[in-house]
């Protein structure tokens, strides 16, 4: 359907079609013109409607199917994978679990990186201020799957570096197998991830602070205003809208959590670790139930498309209001 | 202005101080952990994960390399090379297109080329596999160059287009004047000016494509096509309790993008400022 749009200016030249001959050459090479314009956008256009949003509207489809791999049967079964999902209690736990994220994310990765990069940008020293945001970032840079499996073994019971430092304070009674139970599994794995992600949203919000002008905080300490002051009358006013963006790709990015639950306990145990993304794995490729996964996917769908549509909401009344 | 230094100020300072270390030291920790438990012996890791290793051998580093990790390198420097000049181009042009040329309905492509920024690749994953494996595509090089360029067209256009909106209309005008054609202009002129936002994207790519685990995972299999962090979690679970391996694997993977960043950091931040602060 998108493919077709580009043909539109030749509609316009055929209308001009029984026309004389030189009235008739001029739009044509106008439209010549405008089909080469369409050049410059046409590569992207087919990639992101083949491979982006074909599937997209596919899935749509593939989620009322009843659908198996092996013998290729195929049947359709209305919104039958949906009752599923809404009896399915681990489809529930996921969800809940994805929830958990986006709110420490919110707390560490917001909150906590607007501080940190306030702090870090309040240094007088160049050097220092360029070195610390450099070496929280390094674990932005190295995989989730390297820092999943780097803190695999750090929760290892046996030669784990949580359970040995715990002992080594005298803690040792607090030693556990950080992964292999239900009631911490969950939170060991945001802990990693807040551990991996805090170092890129303070380098971007340490961006941000460095474009407000230096003479307002000069202004105001002159006026004796204090530090912690001065971050809430003027830093954090002034960062909003990296605020915002980072409040939405935050929360995004929670609901698409897959990497690191795969590397570290692939959802187990029991269960207790699955997300959005690993039931929906899970339940497609290991249980080959191609109907069922699609339907979790319009979930993610739904709720990913929802959380983009406040923020454009936000953006225009925001602009509305300048 | 922070000559007066109060009894309370001198506390704060104190604080911070230790905060920012702290900190640092909870980062920089495990990460050296990670690269001296490539070097021990099995025993050693599972004696006292605080000691230094005996002797300082490559065995691990040899043994990983030679345990497929030599293939997953090379399938992930060609996935990122690949991939990454694909979509800088399609992107570039995309961002021309829609800046700098008269298009109809500009604003309708805008939105379906930016419009991408807010699809989930799992939403895609169970026709993807499906399609790929109707071309024959499916646990080819081209399924993953195709993946990762088709996902990161919008957000990597966004940033380019944010750049591009603001350099200056004369531009343009004077290449037209000089006879340039359109291609020229973009070539010649408006590329090479937005260099700062090209190498920050540039590097955005890598870190993207490098890292990369759900469709590399999904769409791959065995030690040809796996990149490396599918091909890391495989070294996992083929070689057992051999840890000391795995870290050396771990290292290998993570050196290349880290040294990339230090190399680069000062592109990087003020790209991202020109391009993200908008």
């Amino acid at each position: 359907m998108l493919l077709t749009q580009p043909s539109r200016p030749v509609e316009g030249a055929t209308a001009a079609h029984p026309a004389v001959a030189p009235s008739r050459r001029a739009p044509k090479r106008f439209t010549a013109r405008r089909l080469l314009a369409f050049g410059w956008i046409l590569p992207a256009v087919v990639v992101l409607a083949v491979f982006v949003y074909l599937p997209l509207v596919q899935n749509l489809g593939f989620s009322t199917l009843e659908w198996d791999i092996y013998s290729g049967s195929q049947e359709f079964i209305g919104a039958e994978n949906y009752q599923r999902l809404v009896a399915d209690p681990i489809f529930w736990s996921s969800l809940g679990n994805n929830v958990l994220y986006a709110v420490v994310s919110l707390v560490f990765q917001v909150f906590g990186a607007i501080v940190l990069a306030a702090i870090i940008e309040s240094i007088r020293h160049d050097r220092w201020r360029r070195g610390l945001r450099a070496v929280y970032f390094v674990p932005s840079a190295i995989s989730l799957t390297v820092a999943g499996l780097l803190f695999y073994f750090i929760y290892e019971p046996n030669l784990g570096l949580l359970n040995h430092a715990l002992d080594a304070v005298g803690l040792g009674a607090l030693a556990q197998p950080w992964l292999g139970q239900e009631s911490t599994a969950m939170m060991a794995i945001i802990v990693m991830s807040q551990w991996q992600g805090f170092g890129y949203s303070t380098l971007l919000f340490a961006v941000a602070i460095q474009r407000i002008p230096s003479e307002l905080y000069e202004a105001a300490a002159i006026d004796g205003i204090g530090a912690v002051r001065r971050f809430f009358t003027i830093t954090l006013p002034l960062v909003r809208e990296m605020t915002g963006l980072m409040i939405i790709v935050t929360i995004a990015g929670a609901f698409q959590v897959f990497n690191e639950v795969m590397v570290m306990t692939t959802g187990g145990p029991n269960n207790s670790t699955q997300v959005l993304g690993t039931w929906l794995y899970r339940n497609g490729f290991v249980r080959n139930d191609f109907g069922y996964a699609a339907a979790i996917a319009t979930v993610i769908f739904v709720i990913t498309l929802a959380i983009a549509l406040v923020q454009l909401w936000i953006n225009r009344r925001r602009r509305v209001e300048w | 202005m922070v000559t007066r230094l109060s009894f309370a100020g001198v506390i704060a300072r104190v604080f911070m101080w230790t905060f920012l270390l702290c900190l640092v030291v909870v980062v920089v920790y495990p990460l050296t952990w990670m690269v001296l438990n490539g070097f021990k012996t099995n025993a050693e890791l599972f004696g006292n994960p605080f000691a230094l290793p005996m002797q300082w051998g490559w065995e691990n580093y040899s043994d990983a390399w030679n345990r497929g990790v030599s293939n997953y390198l090379t399938t992930s420097i060609l996935v990122t090379v690949t991939s990454t000049i694909a979509t800088v181009f399609i992107s570039a042009w995309a961002a021309y297109g829609l800046t700098r040329v008269e298009i109809p309905f500009s604003r309708t492509w805008a939105t379906i080329i930016l419009g991408g920024l807010m699809l989930a690749p799992t939403v895609a994953l169970v026709p993807l596999v499906k399609m790929f494996q109707g071309m024959g595509l499916y646990n080819t090089f081209w399924a993953l160059l195709i993946l990762y360029t088709a996902f990161r067209i919008p957000f990597t256009t966004f940033l380019i287009r944010a750049y591009m909106i603001d350099l200056p209309r004369e531009v343009d005008e004077a290449a037209e004047v000089d006879g340039a054609s359109r291609w020229t202009a973009f070539w010649r002129i408006i590329l090479p000016m937005c260099r700062p936002i090209i190498i920050s994207v540039v590097i955005l790519h890598i870190l993207f494509a490098w890292n990369e685990y759900l469709f590399a995972m999904v769409f791959t299999s065995g030690t040809d096509m796996q990149t490396l962090p599918v091909g890391l979690t495989s070294l996992m679970s083929k070689h057992g309790t051999d840890y000391p391996v795995v870290f050396a694997g771990m290292v290998i993977a993570a050196l290349p993008v880290v040294i990339l960043f230090f190399v680069c950091q000062r592109y990087f931040v003020k790209g991202l400022a020109d391009g993200i602060g908008k």
